[in-house]
Parts: structure tokens; C-alpha cells; sequence
């Protein structure tokens, strides 16, 4: 026996809707979470990162002590928790003596563990360490600047791995769009030895140059930290092969009652109905204008005017 | 005029993306500083590299600033979730396609013949609604006990039930291709039934809350030592609530103890006597007690009244001389 169970309210099917598997995807959401031991700078690490990736992001701060991402069973509690945030990346942070600031950045293929990253912090300065001019400071949800520097991103299987998980990490939401107005911050990677990578956040100023393109300049405003490589996990071939899929861009589905011109642009036909201006009705009518009231008015005046009539005729 | 340069970097635009891959340190630098410094350089030039690209884009003028439309991104990243799989077609989409029946657009209001006017084709007042239907004309095949109405009804529900019967089968065979719409979900209502056919037992939220504390009263010591589960509450005490008096309290106006044991020694040695005597009850008591003895001396003397009527009248007086002594003392005292 089984029921249909579909949402009573308008809002719970848009939320559900938001979160099916759709053709052309929005961005990712990150899940931010911690182990069962951290140290301050990690601390300070994780809530840094969801500062930068304030929109899309979600910061549990309890301590999880079933989570072991690089075993075979400790990921269940992560791909619970994937699922009932919808997040597709997540940041896990943990503090032992043996791997010291421990960060691992994972990516979830339906909400089940896809590839996975980890790598030490040192040489950590937090945002409050930096002194500048506040008015340049990054708005939230910016889509910022990334900068790769280093053969190692190219030679190296584990610095590649992290480069595109750093991508995905850090680019934000996918636009069509862009104001060149908003563009303020920046991300600069980059790989100092074959195992170390040196990742910064810099606001940008745009300043005048003849041509049509400013000038830029970087300042280093936010978080800084040495990300040294431990341990990676590629995602199987098969895996691989199907999450890099994407939809032929199908011929979009043609707008009822819109065609666009090269002159003139986009123009819409709107069908209006015959106006019968004679059998329409006026929208709030008078209470005296009513033929009804009109008559009973009329009769009442006709039957006091004979009433008097009577009265003075006895 | 554009001046094609050999851009060493790899930009990606779409994405903001730029990339040196030539770059080496040949040597670390010795300082933090010059490391810092140097690795903004580089990164200042990779970010003009894409502003020059990105700023050479056509722009169209907005309120806020400069809208600029972005290539799509060159660098493939993975999915979040799978493709989305296209919908089975249902029975009747089938059905149609074969048979080449092509769906009709229909109009909101359809025109009544009856009334006249302009009716709903669903809903509230609507064209051809069952309980509109003055008179249904018997036909010959009908059977004479029948409510026709009534099968209208009948009829109707047959039909919604079987629609819901062919949706659901349709949402099944979607589910089983796991092209399932996203809002909507299939539950399983009712478990196999085994044994008998009772149908399982709702269990309230008050019973569920009490199961643990009725198990509880099996063990030795009620419960009391039991490892509970995080979160869960302490069982509620059944039966009468006992109060004791605090073992050490000070003595004065309100100590209780005091109070407890004054009351029944009073009571004891009936301090206030007059209080503690109920006269009108000591009189009634008094009075019955005599009535029923009489009562008895009455049957008694009807039934050996032949054998011993020389000896009882004496004992008799006897007997109620000694009964009027002490409840004429009683009397002088009260």
C-alpha cells in the first residue's frame, strides 16, 4: 500500500523544487563543520572561511566525533548531514598532534563523497591582523578574482587536485551577468614548493590608466595561510565520468507571443478582447445610482405626495 | 585595433579565472615579506590579464554600473547532483500518442443550456453538477429498490478512486526510472499484516511516554537505577504522594513536629474533656444500646418463658437496677 505524499503549501514545493537535481546548475552550498578536537587557529580558520562565503554556507559548530572522511565508513554522517543542507562541498577541521590543523575540503556528487582534499594550515593571519583603508573592503557575495600562480598547479597531481577544488571552493555562484561596478576582491594561490600552497584574499582597487581597463592593485585584506598537502582522494573514473556531464544545450523553449528583432530588440504581442464599452460594468457603483434604490425613492415620494393629497382632501 | 599578444596565462574568464603555469620560484625567499610581496605581484598580473578581457567585453549601461554578459566558464567542474532524467510517459500519453489524440486546450467557463448562462467548468456552481439533477427517468434494465441518485454518487467515486489507482501507478513506474517530481514522494501507509487481521494499534504520545516508566516498576528497586538515555525525562511517580517533615527544624511558632505531637497527646489525655465528649452521642449511643437489649430480653423471654419463670423476673430488677447506676453517674456528671 503505498500513498502519494505531495506538499499542501506553495512554499515547502518551492523549497523542494530548489533543491532537485536541475539541467544547468546555481552554486554550490558549503557545509562548515568540526571534528573533535580543534586548535584556536583552526577555529578561527573555519569561521573565517564562512565569513568570506557568508550566502552560500552553513557553520555547524558542535563537534562531530564520527566523522573520518578518509575511511570507509565515516562519511555517513557527512552524507547525512550533505542531505538535509543541500550543501555539495563541505570543510572539515580537526587538531591532532599527528596532522596538526587539519582541514579537509570534500565535494559531494549526490550527496555522496566525490573527491577529497586535505591539507594543513600554518602561517595563519586572520582577517583583524590586516590593517586597511576600510572603504575598500569586499562586500559580501562578490564574485572575486582567482589567481593561480605556479608550475606546481600544472606538474603536480596533488597541487592540480587542489587547484580545482580551490576553484570550486571559492568561486561563488555562476553568472550571466556581471557589474563591473561590484568587482572588488580577489583570490591569489600560489604554489611555493611542490607540496605548499600560499593562499591569500586581497580586495581590489581599480585605478585610473588611459585606456578603457583600470588599473589594478591588490591589497591584502583578509584571511592568509600556507596550505601544506596531505592527503588526497581523486574520485573513481566511472564517477568522474558522469558528474563531468553535462546537458547539450538544448534549444530553449520558445516563449509564447515574444520574438526579437535586430533593430528593434525583443517585442511582445499582448492579445487585449473587444471592449464593449456599452455592457460594461462600472466597478464600484454608487448606492444612489442604483436603478433600484431609484425606484423605491420614486414610489415612496409618489405614495407620501398622494398621502398628503388625501389627508388634505379630508 | 587589438594588439594580439602571447598571453602566457590561462584565462578563463567565465569564471574569473586566470593561470600562470610558468612561474617558478627558482629560490624561496629568504623573508615572509618578500614571499607575500612577490606572490601579489604575480597575482596582480594575472588579475589585470582578465580585466583586460573582461572590460573589453561589449557592456550595456545599468543603474548600478556597467553590465557586462560573461562567456560561459572553459574550465569543467564537477556536478552537484545527477542529470535530471526525463519522465516516463504516463499510461494515457501512451495511449494517446498511438492513437494520435491531441489534447484540446479547454476554456474556463463553458455555456449552460439549462440555466442560461456562463458556468464554471469545475468547481463551485459548475455546468454539469450531480446535484442539480431534478428527476432521472427509470429505465427498463433498472432495478425497482434502486436509488439512482445515490448510484450517481456511487459512480463518480468509482471513478476518482480508480484515477487515483492509475496516478499512482504511473508515479511508480517514474519512480522505478528515478525520474520521480521532485515534490512529490511515495510513502508506504500500512506494514503487511501477519496473524490476525487487527490493523496495528495507533500508541498515543502519553502512552509512548509512559512505556518506560511501567517497565521500570518490574525491576527491584522501581526503576530508581536504570540507565536512561540521553534526553530522557524522569518517570512520573504514580500513586499517593507522601509528605515527610524535614528531620531538623527549628523550634518556635512553626516548628510541625511540635504541633503533630501536641495534637495527639491532646487528644489522649483530653485536656478540653467538654470538647472531646459528645453528649447528644454519648445519650443516643446510650439509648440504642438499651432498646436493642430490651429487644433481646423480649425474644429470649418468649422462648423459655415455660422453664424458668420463678427465677428470672428477680434477676430481671436485678439487672436493670445495675444498668440505671452508671447511666444515672453518667447524667450527674454531664
Amino acid at each position: 500500500m503505498m500513498k502519494i505524499k505531495t506538499p499542501k503549501k506553495g512554499r515547502v514545493k518551492r523549497e523542494l523544487d530548489k533543491r532537485a537535481p536541475k539541467l544547468v546548475e546555481t552554486g554550490k552550498k558549503t557545509l562548515i563543520l568540526q571534528g573533535t578536537k580543534t586548535s584556536g587557529t583552526l577555529n578561527s580558520v573555519l569561521s573565517e572561511i564562512y565569513h568570506l562565503k557568508k550566502g552560500g554556507a552553513v557553520r555547524f559548530t558542535r563537534k562531530n566525533d564520527n566523522i573520518r572522511p578518509f575511511e570507509s565508513g565515516g562519511e555517513t554522517s557527512l552524507e547525512f548531514f550533505s542531505l538535509k543542507t543541500d550543501c555539495s562541498i563541505f570543510v572539515y577541521g580537526s587538531h591532532s598532534k599527528k596532522r596538526p590543523n587539519n582541514l579537509v575540503i570534500g565535494r559531494m556528487y549526490d550527496h555522496h563523497v566525490y573527491d577529497l582534499v586535505e591539507v594543513g594550515v600554518e602561517n595563519f593571519k586572520s582577517i583583524e591582523s590586516f590593517t586597511y583603508d576600510k572603504k575598500i573592503a569586499p562586500r559580501v557575495g562578490s564574485k572575486p578574482f582567482i589567481a593561480f600562480v605556479g608550475e606546481g598547479f600544472e606538474n603536480v597531481d596533488e597541487l592540480k587536485h587542489l587547484k580545482e577544488v580551490l576553484l570550486d571552493l571559492l568561486r561563488g555562484k555562476v553568472v550571466e551577468n556581471i557589474n563591473l561596478a561590484g568587482l572588488d576582491r580577489a583570490y591569489v594561490c600560489t604554489a611555493i614548493s611542490s607540496n605548499k600552497v600560499y593562499l591569500t584574499h586581497c580586495a581590489l582597487r581599480l585605478k585610473k590608466s588611459g585606456t578603457v581597463v583600470p588599473r589594478m592593485e591588490l591589497v591584502e585584506v583578509g584571511p592568509s595561510m600556507d596550505l601544506v598537502v596531505r592527503r588526497h582522494r581523486l574520485p573513481n573514473e566511472g564517477l568522474r565520468k558522469e558528474a563531468m556531464k553535462t546537458a547539450k544545450d538544448q534549444p530553449k523553449k520558445k516563449v509564447k507571443n515574444v520574438s526579437s528583432d535586430a533593430i528593434q530588440g525583443t517585442i511582445g504581442k499582448i492579445y487585449i478582447p473587444d471592449q464593449k464599452v456599452g455592457e460594461m460594468a462600472l466597478p464600484n457603483k454608487a448606492k444612489g445610482v442604483k436603478r433600484e434604490r431609484r425606484e423605491a425613492k420614486n414610489k415612496d415620494a409618489n405614495e407620501h405626495a398622494s398621502k398628503k393629497q388625501k389627508e388634505e382632501s379630508e | 585595433m587589438e594588439t594580439e599578444n602571447q598571453n602566457p596565462f590561462q584565462l578563463d574568464v567565465g569564471n574569473l579565472l586566470a593561470f600562470n603555469p610558468f612561474h617558478n620560484f627558482p629560490s624561496l625567499p629568504t623573508s615572509r615579506d618578500e614571499l607575500v610581496k612577490e606572490c601579489l605581484q604575480e597575482g596582480t598580473k594575472l588579475v589585470q590579464a582578465v580585466a583586460d578581457s573582461l572590460f573589453n567585453l561589449p557592456s550595456t549601461e545599468d543603474v548600478d554600473g556597467p553590465l557586462v554578459k560573461l562567456p560561459p566558464p572553459t574550465t569543467k567542474l564537477p556536478r552537484e547532483k545527477h542529470l535530471p532524467k526525463p519522465k516516463p510517459p504516463t499510461k494515457w500519453e501512451e495511449f494517446a500518442k498511438k492513437k494520435g489524440i491531441k489534447k484540446r486546450k479547454k476554456d474556463k467557463v463553458v455555456w449552460d443550456e439549462q440555466t442560461g448562462a456562463w458556468k464554471r467548468r469545475f468547481g463551485y456552481d459548475r455546468v454539469n453538477d450531480d446535484k442539480d439533477i431534478p428527476i432521472i427517468e427509470a429505465k427498463m434494465t433498472d432495478e425497482p429498490g434502486e436509488d439512482p441518485f445515490a448510484k450517481r454518487q456511487d459512480d463518480k467515486k468509482k471513478r476518482v478512486e480508480k484515477q487515483e489507482k492509475n496516478r499512482l501507478q504511473n508515479l511508480k513506474q517514474a519512480a522505478k526510472l528515478g525520474a520521480l517530481p521532485s515534490h512529490v514522494q511515495l510513502a508506504a501507509t500500512a506494514l503487511p499484516i501477519t496473524g490476525t487481521q487487527a490493523p496495528p494499534k495507533k500508541v498515543t504520545k502519553d502512552e509512548l511516554g509512559n512505556v518506560a516508566g511501567m517497565a521500570a516498576t518490574s525491576t527491584a528497586s522501581g526503576g530508581k537505577f536504570d540507565r536512561k538515555l540521553p534526553g530522557e525525562k524522569p518517570a512520573k511517580k504514580q500513586g499517593k504522594h507522601r509528605k515527610f517533615l524535614p528531620v531538623v527544624e527549628g523550634s518556635g511558632i512553626c516548628s510541625r513536629e511540635k504541633e503533630q505531637t501536641e495534637n495527639v497527646l491532646n487528644k489522649l489525655i483530653s485536656k478540653h474533656s467538654h470538647e472531646i465528649l459528645n453528649v447528644d452521642k454519648a445519650v443516643t449511643m446510650y439509648n440504642v444500646k438499651k432498646e436493642k437489649k430490651a429487644r433481646n430480653r423480649k425474644n429470649q423471654e418468649g422462648r423459655s418463658s415455660s422453664t424458668s419463670n420463678k427465677l428470672k423476673p428477680k434477676k430481671q430488677l436485678h439487672k436493670k437496677g445495675a444498668k440505671k447506676g452508671p447511666g444515672s453517674s453518667k447524667k450527674g456528671k454531664a
